[in-house]
């Protein structure tokens, strides 16, 4: 077909997207949707089980509330850092970000040493009865995001003191997974009223 | 076709039109050879494999029934016995669903929308290559298995306790229960492409209004796919779990529900039926409009009417539960629910007819199958409604009553037009138009045999004859009418077959399609066919919706974009404005090694637990390898 040439030209717009221009923000988003989703499924079977059930927890003491809490406590306190790494990358400052990145890490680091301690604290296992396979099930979902964003995190640490680093592209991964890292703090707040205090209710 | 390098931050607007196509080419080219293939993150390609794959998976599927068919056309045949005959019509369901209708509708997404939305490759075009090997992967896995005689053997949704630790022994169901997470995946990937695609790639001025349907219905089908598919991913995990490790999701015994399977699968398996149909809807109201000659009737309508059957699609899924004893009460609200979205498709159908009864329509082949869909998928829906009512429900439940039903839905509803959007689509994709006289008996063969095979199926239903039986006594009066069936499943297969042999003859030999051979209104139409790598040598520019109505001869476009860069525009969610420059991804080897580690895991997963522990490894290699930067112009910002 014939071409014509109709608007001003494309030629001063950025080459690159920044905040909700960036495709992989919305794939970020779309990702924590799908995530999301299977979080509220495994909640919903923790409730359709306990419906059922004429006691609750089956066959078992309510779990420690101790290394539960601390992960707790770790996971809320890392958003103080994640927000100013967010804000810093934002703002492309490259050195006050390699030192959140590195803090980050380390705070990916320290909810899974807990975290370790938290799997026998439920006093129940995922083959005792369907009890323990759902409560497993909702800490091992969740283990596995930690993992995955710390891996994440890990690999962006590492490109942020190449000469990569230095790129609005890399800053703007710095917030999608500051973002996701946000994601995988809140998911687990209804897990732990799920596995901590329900059963104590 | 390689030709010089093009200096660094050459604009589209100081090269003439060769240079600058010679330029876009290679830059975008897929380059020829072995490599070249495996490392492609071409949406047309991709989407061609996809498409080519999924109906490789019909055929095959097809002989599963035909096979089904010779089994069932005399009482006490012999030609499959009952443990072969589990396995088949397992594999009819679970390929049909997962291997063909799924991955099929998505992939005229993958290659379509990025051309009607004007943009020069799907969002995360890596990511669409890792999931057609995932979905590759997934099929081979079942196929293999089924061939091995370890193809699963419990129904395409697997019911517990049939399909649990204690009753499906070996790895049948572990096949299938994976195969799930393979097709899974790659969907859930799709599906956030196109989501993203379609949000942030349109063309300039492309507004809400102005989306073409058939992209709002891939849109709506991905939010589907994505609030519905981890349902069915934590419902096979789970099982492979009480299989594997011993939980106690579905055992009674222990605290667990054999129903919570069902509610699982279903709040799956209900939008699942609407992931199939929605596409096909949009490529209804597509092609009536192009052979109409008109815009389509009710616009706003149909969108609303595509949203509101999305949101509609979650509220059903227990009218597949109606005889497990649920409360009265919540069995009324589902009756409810599934009649009322009777309304959207009541709302669409009026709105089909009328753009056909306002305009001319030009009976092509394409719009043979459209008037074929609307007949048939009307008495499918007519017997929906039916079989919403609980009594009437609980009487045909599990008889081929429900069999010829969903038949009348899926194949009148999706296949039909599929069939038709490929004759549609055929000479955009291949540059070959397919034979208008052979079309003609392909709908006619399948539209016959369809409904000569399937409409005694109701019948044979109401006469009380159970579905998944592999054989009848000659004294049950089912046997005139399966005969019958049978004959008529061979008019439909013959249908299919001369339906293969024109679009491989057509790929030879038919004639030279042109830009827009049926005059089309959408910007698909608008370049060569087949498209060259980078769809649009300048970027369109939308002022209405059906642009090539409303500019016949000549294309608005926005230029200034690099020739050197694998470069696409960004624009505004709702207005479409331009917002960047965005970089497209060049071609990788990465996707394939990284779903070659995914496979491995997920295969070996079904034998230990620990393959997710050691297996994760490799993957995290390959996904490295896949986002560390290279020094490419793409990495600029």
């Amino acid at each position: 077909m014939k071409e014509r040439v109709v608007v001003a030209d494309l030629s001063r717009l950025p080459l690159h997207g920044l905040g909700s221009a960036s495709l992989t923000w919305w794939g970020t988003m779309a990702f924590m949707l799908i995530e999301g989703t299977g979080f509220a499924l495994v909640i919903s079977i923790y409730f359709y089980l306990m419906s059922l059930a004429p006691l609750w927890p089956i066959d078992a003491p309510a779990p420690d509330l101790g290394p539960g809490t601390a992960v707790t406590v770790i996971l809320l306190a890392s958003v103080v850092p994640n927000t100013l790494i967010a804000r810093w990358a934002e703002r492309q400052d490259l050195r006050k970000v390699r030192v959140g990145i590195v803090v980050m890490s380390v705070l990916g680091i320290a909810p899974l040493v807990v975290r370790a301690f938290e799997f026998p604290a439920l006093k129940v296992s995922w083959d005792t009865n369907a009890y323990g396979s759902v409560i497993w099930m909702l800490l091992g979902l969740h283990t596995t995001h930690i993992i995955t964003d710390l891996a994440d995190t890990l690999v962006l640490a590492a490109l942020m003191f190449t000469r990569h680093g230095k790129n609005p592209r890399r800053f703007g991964d710095v917030q999608d997974n500051a973002m996701y890292w946000n994601f995988v703090v809140v998911a687990w707040l209804p897990i732990y009223a799920c596995i901590y205090w329900v059963p104590r209710l | 076709m390689i030709g010089p390098v093009t200096k660094p931050d050459t604009r589209d607007s100081e090269l003439d039109r060769t240079r600058r196509d010679a330029a876009l080419e290679d830059t975008w080219a897929t380059p020829l050879g072995l490599w070249g293939a495996l490392a492609t993150v071409d949406h047309k390609i991709i989407a061609r494999r996809y498409i080519l794959t999924a109906f490789c998976f019909l055929a095959l599927g097809g002989v599963l029934a035909m096979l089904m068919r010779i089994q069932l056309a005399q009482p006490e045949a012999r030609l499959l016995g009952p443990d072969r005959y589990n396995q088949v019509f397992t594999m009819h369901g679970a390929n049909m669903m997962f291997l063909f209708a799924v991955p099929v509708m998505e992939a005229m997404g993958v290659y379509l929308v990025p051309l009607m939305i004007g943009t020069r490759n799907i969002a995360f075009p890596r990511l669409n290559a890792f999931s057609y090997w995932i979905y590759l992967a997934g099929g081979l896995l079942l196929w293999i298995a089924f061939a091995l005689d370890i193809g699963p053997d419990v129904g395409w949704f697997a019911y517990v306790p049939l399909s649990g630790p204690q009753y499906g022994a070996g790895k049948r169901a572990d096949i299938w229960a994976q195969m799930i997470t393979f097709t899974e995946l790659s969907a859930l990937a799709v599906a956030a492409e196109i989501v993203v695609t379609v949000f942030k790639q349109r063309a300039p001025g492309m507004t809400l209004d102005r989306i073409p349907l058939f992209v709002w219905s891939m849109l709506v089908t991905s939010f589907l796919i994505i609030m519905a598919m981890p349902a069915i991913m934590v419902a096979s995990t789970s099982l492979i779990l009480d299989r594997l490790v011993g939980t106690h999701f579905f055992n009674p015994a222990e605290g667990g529900d054999v129903l919570l399977w069902q509610h699982l699968f279903w709040f799956f398996g209900h939008p699942e039926v609407y992931i199939i149909f929605l596409p096909a809807v949009g490529m209804v109201s597509t092609l009536t409009a192009t052979f109409a000659r008109r815009p389509v009737f009710g616009y706003l309508a149909l969108v609303m009417a595509l949203i509101a059957t999305g949101i509609l699609s979650f509220g059903l899924w227990v009218h597949h539960m109606f005889v497990t004893g649920l409360p009265r009460l919540g069995e009324s609200f589902f009756t409810a629910s599934s009649m009322a979205i009777a309304v959207p498709a009541g709302v669409q159908i009026f709105c089909w007819l009328a753009t056909l009864f306002d305009g001319k329509p030009v009976f092509k082949t394409p719009l043979l199958f459209v008037i074929g869909f609307i007949v048939t998928f009307v008495i499918g829906g007519l017997t929906g409604v039916m079989v919403a009512s609980v009594p009437f429900d609980t009487q045909v439940h599990d008889t081929y009553f429900v069999v010829a039903h969903f038949h009348y839905v899926l194949v009148g509803g999706a296949v039909f037009p599929l069939l038709g959007a490929v004759y549609y689509w055929f000479p955009k994709i291949t540059g070959k138009l397919m034979s208008e006289r052979t079309g003609r008996w392909v709908f006619g063969l399948v539209f016959v045999g369809f409904n000569l095979t399937f409409f005694p199926m109701h019948v044979l239903g109401l006469e009380g004859m159970p579905r998944r039986i592999y054989t009848y006594q000659p004294d049950m009066p089912w046997h005139g009418l399966n005969l019958f069936v049978s004959v008529s499943a061979a008019i439909l297969a013959a249908g299919f077959l001369l339906f293969f042999i024109d679009a491989l003859r057509s790929i030879r030999s038919g004639p030279p399609a042109g830009f827009n051979p049926w005059n089309a209104p959408t910007l698909e139409w608008a370049m060569a066919s087949p498209p060259p790598s980078y769809n649009f040598a300048r970027i369109p520019v939308v002022t209405g919706a059906n642009p090539l109505w409303e500019q016949p001869d000549e294309l608005a476009v926005a230029d200034g974009l690099r020739v050197d860069r694998r470069e696409l525009v960004v624009t505004t969610l709702a207005a479409a404005e331009p917002q960047a420059r965005e970089s497209s991804p060049r071609n990788s080897i990465w996707p394939l090694l990284a779903a070659i580690a995914t496979t491995v895991m997920l295969i070996w997963s079904i034998f230990s637990p620990w393959a997710v522990v050691w297996g994760s490894i490799p993957i995290a290699i390959t996904l490295t390898g896949w986002f560390w930067p290279k020094h490419v112009p793409e990495d600029e910002a």
